[in-house]
Formats: structure tokens, C-alpha cells, sequence
């Protein structure tokens, strides 16, 4: 390795480390303006909460014992319906992709759907399904779903030509042809809709929660503004962070040991 | 010479909306074993459909393509290099056979000496990415021959190349082909190329695709693709081609 490139890597180097440095330090920063402000009662901690006002009540809902169970119910009810959803959804665009009389026809249903907000739905959804865990699930579910189809159909029906003349060149079967194909072709696109659904699903199961739940992070935020307990709203909001970067996360690095060929 | 493939009469109409749109018409041609066809003809011709045709992937209208011996295997190596970015040169190579129910221990190690013979053998477990674009033709000529094919049908192979790497691969190809003895019928646009390359050009009219000429190519040495490209008899070829096709834009 010449000098030149191992300056020129250590810049890079540098510059990376200067990124995330600045970054922890923003996040620092706003923190401690946050502590010092409500410290020195420079903004009403009532409406606004303050760091250590959080970290109290997360240790008195960790002493209640009702820290994880929260944790858990939100993280639960996401997982589920984000499994469901990412599933029913890839089925049915595979069915589009399939049969293209099908996809013509749910095409203008679909369009419909997407556009609806599907919180509109949840009053029907608590009638049809029941006040509890179910009516949440199924709402996120909805909201993912819709997306799946939309966006793996797009991916699905836009496999490259050639590549599909070459498989038919070996007589694929169509059958073949999905699974040597379109599956592996599309796997940057099914992670991609991973990422969105884990986000989408998360959405779905706090605005489930604000409207019937009994427990989860968003129940906590909806009974702490109801009490007007900012402190809790304010935890419950930083757990939810924290929740949906750890599975963002999780899909990022499956999606990393996946992925091998780049 | 033994003849291979008869096409009589060939005709291809495409129909879209607006109308519908002759493609080939009336192509009639005879394939000698071993023998290597190059067709040429002007951009938009129907020059590829007669390939995919060949190959079971397009519908004749009309017309009859006689094979010599029931379920002969063809062999399509298409215009992109087609590698699959996701396998590794092997299962690239294996496609074919995996596809069409022939992989088996001897065709796989068929497969993997053709890669080696053919000086890919460092690569052999490498992707696509890590290829330069000579070396994914050759792998994508290797995935045609792993089938064993009694034709290969070559559309517009090289034209995703540039010129150097084209002239290179070219005489790789050809000099694997030859090898390995296989009838060929390539496409291309490129007249230096079919000259160089068959032993047989036909040229085709604007569409709907006719015979317009048939050049039996002969030189003096059996050199090299690029080799033949600096003897006189190739400007002679070239320039009369040149002629037909021009007489039609």
C-alpha cells in the first residue's frame, strides 16, 4: 500500500469518526439542554417533561413490574402483525404476478385501499373483532398489507426481461421462473418492504392501542395524557424509540448476513 | 454435410392493438451440422424473432422448423449478459442443466471442466460483480454449452461490449465453438463481425424479415476472427454486404 492511500484512507476514516462524534454529541447536547432547562424552570416540566424525570418513571414502572410487560405486549403485537401482514401481502402480489387477469382486476381495489386511511377503519374494526389485542393486530396488519402488495408487485412485474427469456430458453416452467427468478431477483426489494412494514406495522399497533388497549406503550401514552402524566407520555414515546430502532435493526443485519453478493 | 435444421417458409406476424406487424416473412433456410451461420440485417428487422422462434420462447405463424432428431436441445445466449448477480459462476454456469432437470455429477463436472478448460477456474466460486465484461460473456457462453446444445443460437451476444473487449471475445468464442464442434446461428448488426466470424451469411431485408442475399464466406487460412479482419477478402465481403443492406435503409 503506498503513503498516498493510507492518508487517503485515514481521512476517510477521520471524517466517519467526526460524523458520529458530532452525532452522539448533538444527541448529548440535547439532552442536557433538556435537564437544564427544566432545572432551572425555564420551561414548564408539566407540559415538557425532563430527561430525569424519565428515567425516574421507567425505574418506578420497572419496580411495578409493568416496564417489560409493556415493552413486550407493543413488541408482540408488532412482530405479529408485521409477520402477517409481510406474508398475506407477498402472497398476493405472487398471485398477481401470476396471474395478470387477477392483478388487473384488484388493481383499482388496491389504489382504493392505499389511499384510504385505515384508522378510519378502527371504529368497525373494534365492532367486528372486539375491543382487545386482535382489533390492534388486525389494524396494523391493514396498514402493512396494502403497501406489501403495491410495492412487491411493482418489483415482482418488473423483472428483467431478458433474464425471464433466458430462463424460458431452458424451458423453465413458470413455477421455475418464480422461484430461480423473481424470489432471488427481488430480495433488495422484500427487505425494503421489511424496513417499511416494520415502521408501518409499529404505526398501526400504537394508533390499535390509543383506541382500545389496556396495556403496551401506546396504551401508557394514551393514559398519561388522559392524566395529563406528561412524564409517562414522554417515557412512553422514548421506549417506542427505542423499540422500533432495535427491530429496525435487527432486519438490517439480516438483511446484511442475507445478502452477500454486493 | 449432414443437415441439421430445416426452416421452410417461416412467417411471424405480431399483433398489438393498433394493428398487426409482419415480421418475417417466408424465411426458408437449411442448417448443415457444424456449420456457422451469422444473419444480418437492418436494426428492427425481425432478425431476433427468428431466434426466439428457434428456441420454443415465440410463437411461428406460419411455416416449419424440422429438426433431424426429436427434442433437440438449443442453446440461447442472449444480447445482455444475463448472469444472475446473486449466484456464483458455478450456479450460473449449472443453470441451465438445474432448470431443465439434467444436473446431475457428471454434467456438473462437465460444467466445471468447461469452466476451467476455459481459464475461469480462479472464479469459479466468485459473483458476477467481480467479472470483467469478457469474462461474463465467456461464463454466459460456458451456462449455453453446460446443456449440451446440438445448436447454438447467438443473439447479438457482444453488442453490450466494448469494441476491444468484442474483438476479444469474439475470438474466444469462436475458438470454443470450434472446439466443441457446435452448429451456430448468430444474430448481429455488426457486418465485420458475421464476416469474421461464419462460414455462412445471410442477409436480411428490412422488416418483414426476407432473404436478400446469401454469402458463403471462404478464406484463404482459417486464422483467428480478428486475424481475418485484415485480409483483403474481408473488405471485399464487407463491401458487398455493405451494398445490400445500404440499398435498404
Amino acid at each position: 500500500m503506498s503513503e498516498e492511500h493510507k492518508v487517503y484512507l485515514k481521512k476517510i476514516k477521520k471524517k466517519n469518526r467526526l460524523v458520529l462524534i458530532t452525532q452522539i454529541i448533538v444527541f448529548i447536547l440535547f439532552i442536557v439542554l433538556w435537564e437544564i432547562a427544566s432545572h432551572y424552570n425555564l420551561i414548564n416540566t408539566f407540559l415538557t417533561s425532563s430527561p430525569s424525570n424519565v428515567v425516574k418513571t421507567i425505574i418506578s414502572l420497572y419496580k411495578e413490574g409493568n416496564l417489560f410487560k409493556h415493552i413486550f405486549i407493543t413488541a408482540y403485537e408488532t412482530i405479529i402483525s408485521f409477520f402477517i401482514g409481510t406474508l398475506i401481502g407477498l402472497i398476493i402480489a405472487s398471485l398477481m404476478w401470476w396471474n395478470n387477469f387477477t392483478a388487473r382486476v384488484i388493481s383499482p381495489y388496491l389504489t382504493i385501499l392505499n389511499s384510504l386511511p385505515k384508522v378510519a377503519l378502527g371504529p368497525i374494526l373494534i365492532i367486528w373483532v372486539g375491543a382487545n389485542m386482535n382489533s390492534i393486530i388486525v389494524m396494523a396488519l391493514l396498514i402493512s398489507v396494502i403497501i406489501t402488495i403495491i410495492n412487491a408487485y411493482h418489483g415482482f412485474s418488473n423483472t428483467d426481461e431478458s433474464r425471464i427469456k433466458l430462463l424460458k430458453s431452458f424451458k423453465a416452467s413458470k413455477w421455475q421462473i418464480f422461484t430461480n427468478l423473481v424470489i432471488p431477483g427481488n430480495i433488495k426489494t422484500i427487505f425494503n418492504i421489511l424496513k417499511i412494514n416494520i415502521s408501518m406495522s409499529l404505526i398501526g399497533v400504537i394508533m390499535g392501542e390509543l383506541l382500545v388497549s389496556k396495556e403496551g406503550l401506546g396504551y401508557l401514552i394514551m393514559y398519561g395524557s388522559q392524566v395529563f402524566n406528561l412524564n409517562l407520555v414522554m417515557t412512553g414515546i422514548i421506549l417506542l424509540c427505542c423499540l422500533s430502532i432495535i427491530i429496525y435493526y435487527i432486519i438490517v443485519m439480516t438483511e446484511k448476513k442475507f445478502i452477500k453478493y454486493y | 454435410m449432414k443437415e441439421i435444421l430445416k426452416i421452410v417458409k417461416l412467417n411471424k406476424r405480431y399483433h398489438t392493438v393498433n394493428g398487426e406487424i409482419e415480421a418475417v416473412k417466408d424465411f426458408s433456410f437449411n442448417v448443415d451440422d457444424s456449420s456457422f451461420i451469422a444473419i444480418v440485417g437492418p436494426s428492427g428487422c425481425g432478425k431476433s424473432t427468428i431466434l426466439s422462434i428457434l428456441c420454443g420462447i415465440e410463437k411461428k405463424s406460419g411455416g416449419k422448423i424440422l429438426f433431424n432428431k426429436k427434442d433437440a436441445v438449443i442453446g440461447y445466449m442472449l444480447q445482455n449478459d444475463t448472469l444472475l448477480p446473486w449466484l456464483s459462476v458455478l450456479d450460473n454456469a449449472l443453470l441451465g442443466l438445474k432448470i431443465n432437470g439434467n444436473l446431475n455429477k457428471e454434467t456438473k463436472e462437465r460444467t466445471i471442466s468447461l469452466i476451467k478448460t476455459y481459464g475461469l477456474g480462479d472464479f469459479i466460486n466468485s459473483y458476477p460483480s467481480s467479472l470483467s465484461g469478457g469474462m461474463r460473456q465467456r461464463v454466459a457462453l460456458i451456462r449455453t454449452l453446460a446443456i449440451n446444445p446440438d445448436i447454438l443460437l447467438l443473439d447479438e451476444a457482444f453488442s453490450s461490449l466494448d469494441y476491444q473487449t468484442r474483438l476479444e471475445v469474439s475470438n474466444d468464442v469462436y475458438e470454443i465453438i470450434k472446439k466443441e464442434k457446435k452448429t451456430t446461428i448468430m444474430v448481429t448488426h455488426d457486418i465485420g463481425e458475421a464476416i469474421s466470424m461464419a462460414d455462412t451469411v445471410i442477409v436480411l431485408s428490412k422488416r418483414p424479415a426476407k432473404i436478400k442475399n446469401v454469402y458463403k464466406i471462404k478464406f484463404n487460412d482459417n486464422t483467428t476472427p480478428s486475424d481475418k479482419r485484415t485480409h483483403e477478402q474481408f473488405n471485399t465481403y464487407y463491401k458487398m454486404i455493405w451494398e445490400d443492406l445500404d440499398i435498404n435503409v
